[in-house]
């Protein structure tokens, strides 16, 4: 059997994290994100559903664009995924612009549905696959939705975890900031600490390694998945499985 | 009642300067052939409103000229990286940014579908997109105590512009399951429409089409344009064209580059024009 890839390792690591859960949805240029759902929900023996945005066998909305909000705003959504230009050591989350608002220094796309769902969905997933002092911030310059709110503001969302191509951060919702959980192969604390522009907790103990999937799971990975995914990410799935879509 | 036919160029005459304007997603049904008509009509001071996000289309827009005010929750071109126009637009302060989040946009067309005056949302507070807008506020639940809430007015654009694989001569239009440009037709004070065929019959006589189908009393002007959204495609249609639109992102990376796609594909269209 191959060795197993970076993308398995994390693909794996967020999957632990979605087991159990009714519904996973997954929005726009997530591969890994999806494939971690589509994971999740292989073993799930079809109690879970993933919707994925741009997909078509993997999106069941017929309602409009509205509808995947108002299925979260009811609390019929258990997890989904935000990246950001910048992520920052109290979880606030930038998908606009870097320096002044009126006129960036950086412009990205937008907000999207983040300044919602972050508030909403109960297991909200940070991922930033490139983990360096440039996106992982102490102040994002932008808010699109912040990672904690004020007692009074209803907020059954919000941060669970934040995975990186470095490692896995847990989130303490009662200091409002991060806590290093794992470590991925190959990466070490240092360097984490050099490439983290905020500051964050460690665990008691030794730092565990991120877990690397077992054969059964790479079997999962590498086909069922590999072949689904490929649907909606050719590229990715060519590159990281040598899956060729038939598309 | 018969639905008003209209050539592409009489429909972008119909869309005023200064108009909000509401578009579709990439992903949905855009008229990529009036918003060029919009371009050689030389349009100005346009609103855009994506609902909820802008792409291609919008960046066009924005390129030639004719737009003043983005108010969406993304302008993206997805796999083709970022929109060029846009982001050289909004980098030199040319146009105003309204940001706001995609379920926003959705509810404040719903207030203004169902005619009242505004609505209220979960989330937003604490965020630098309320901070920003200056026309949503936070208010109480007045049902409840200490519940703090946004309020969005309701957005009512001036035009809903779409496309659709299907129309009758009535002005029936069939959008399926993109039911964001049904809220957008009941939302705004007009729609125009172009649609890749208007066919024989009344789809509201075929219940499995009348499902997905907005009925022509919304619909103020249709144009037949056989591939209406290339170089976008259409869901269930034809795909994009991505060779085109790669080109596209290459040449509206500098002004002269963008002026050279204009000059070729906008300006010199004519042949568009005379159909």
């Amino acid at each position: 059997m191959k060795a197993v890839v970076p993308e398995e390792i994390l693909i794996n690591a967020i999957a632990a994290n979605l087991d159990g859960l009714k519904h996973v949805a997954v929005g726009a240029s997530s591969p890994i994100p999806g494939a971690a759902a589509l994971l999740a929900r292989s073993r799930s023996q079809g109690r879970m559903r993933v919707s994925i945005l741009g997909s078509e066998d993997n999106n069941f909305f017929s309602d409009g664009g509205k509808e995947i909000f108002d299925v979260a705003g009811q609390g019929r959504m258990d997890a989904f995924f935000l990246s950001g230009a910048q992520i920052d050591g109290k979880a606030n989350v930038n998908l606009v612009s870097v320096g002044e608002y009126q006129q960036p220094k950086a412009r990205f796309p937008g907000s999207f549905g983040s300044g919602y769902l972050y508030f909403v969905v109960p297991r909200v997933i940070l991922f930033r696959l490139e983990h360096t002092p440039r996106t992982l911030v102490e102040e994002v310059d932008f808010i699109s939705a912040p990672g904690f709110s004020d007692a009074n503001v209803y907020r059954p969302g919000g941060p669970h975890k934040l995975i990186t191509d470095r490692c896995l951060f847990d989130v303490d919702k009662k200091r409002k900031c991060f806590r290093l959980e794992s470590i991925h192969p190959g990466h070490s604390v240092d360097e984490i600490h050099e490439q983290t522009g905020f500051k964050f907790d460690l665990p008691e103990g030794e730092i565990p390694e991120t877990s690397t999937p077992n054969t059964d799971i790479l079997s999962i990975i590498r086909g069922e998945v590999a072949s689904e995914i490929s649907e909606i990410y050719p590229a990715f799935a060519a590159r990281v499985f040598g899956v060729n879509s038939t598309v | 009642m018969l639905a008003t036919q209209l050539t592409i160029d009489q429909l972008a005459s119909r869309i005023p300067d200064g108009a909000k304007l509401a578009l579709p997603p990439d992903y949905a049904y855009c008229s990529l052939i009036a918003a060029r008509a919009l371009m050689r009509r030389k349009a100005k001071n346009l609103h855009l409103v994506g609902v909820p996000s802008l792409g291609f289309q919008a960046d066009m827009l924005i390129g030639a000229g004719c737009v003043d005010i983005v108010e969406t929750a993304a302008v993206t071109l997805s796999e083709y990286g970022l929109a060029p126009r846009f982001t050289a637009a909004i980098k030199g302060a040319k146009i105003k940014m309204m940001d706001a989040t995609c379920p926003a946009i959705h509810a404040a067309l719903q207030a203004s579908e169902k005619g009242i005056p505004f609505i209220p949302l979960r989330g937003l507070i604490g965020s630098d997109i309320l901070a920003h807008r200056e026309d949503w506020k936070v208010g109480k639940n007045p049902f409840a105590e200490n519940d703090p809430i946004v309020y969005l007015p309701a957005l009512k654009p001036d035009v809903a512009l779409i496309h659709a694989p299907v129309g009758d001569k009535y002005g029936n239009v069939w959008v399926g399951v993109r039911r964001e440009q049904m809220l957008m037709a009941h939302a705004a004070s007009e729609t125009f429409v172009t649609v890749e065929e208007i066919v024989d019959g009344n789809l509201m006589d075929d219940l499995k089409m009348k499902a997905g189908t907005i009925p022509g009393l919304y619909i103020s002007g249709i144009t037949e344009s056989d591939k209406g959204a290339w170089p976008l495609g259409i869901p269930g249609g034809y795909n994009a064209d991505h060779e085109h639109l790669r080109r596209y992102v290459d040449l509206a990376q500098t002004d002269e580059g963008f002026q050279q796609y204009m000059d070729e594909f906008i300006t010199e269209a004519s042949s568009e024009a005379a159909e």
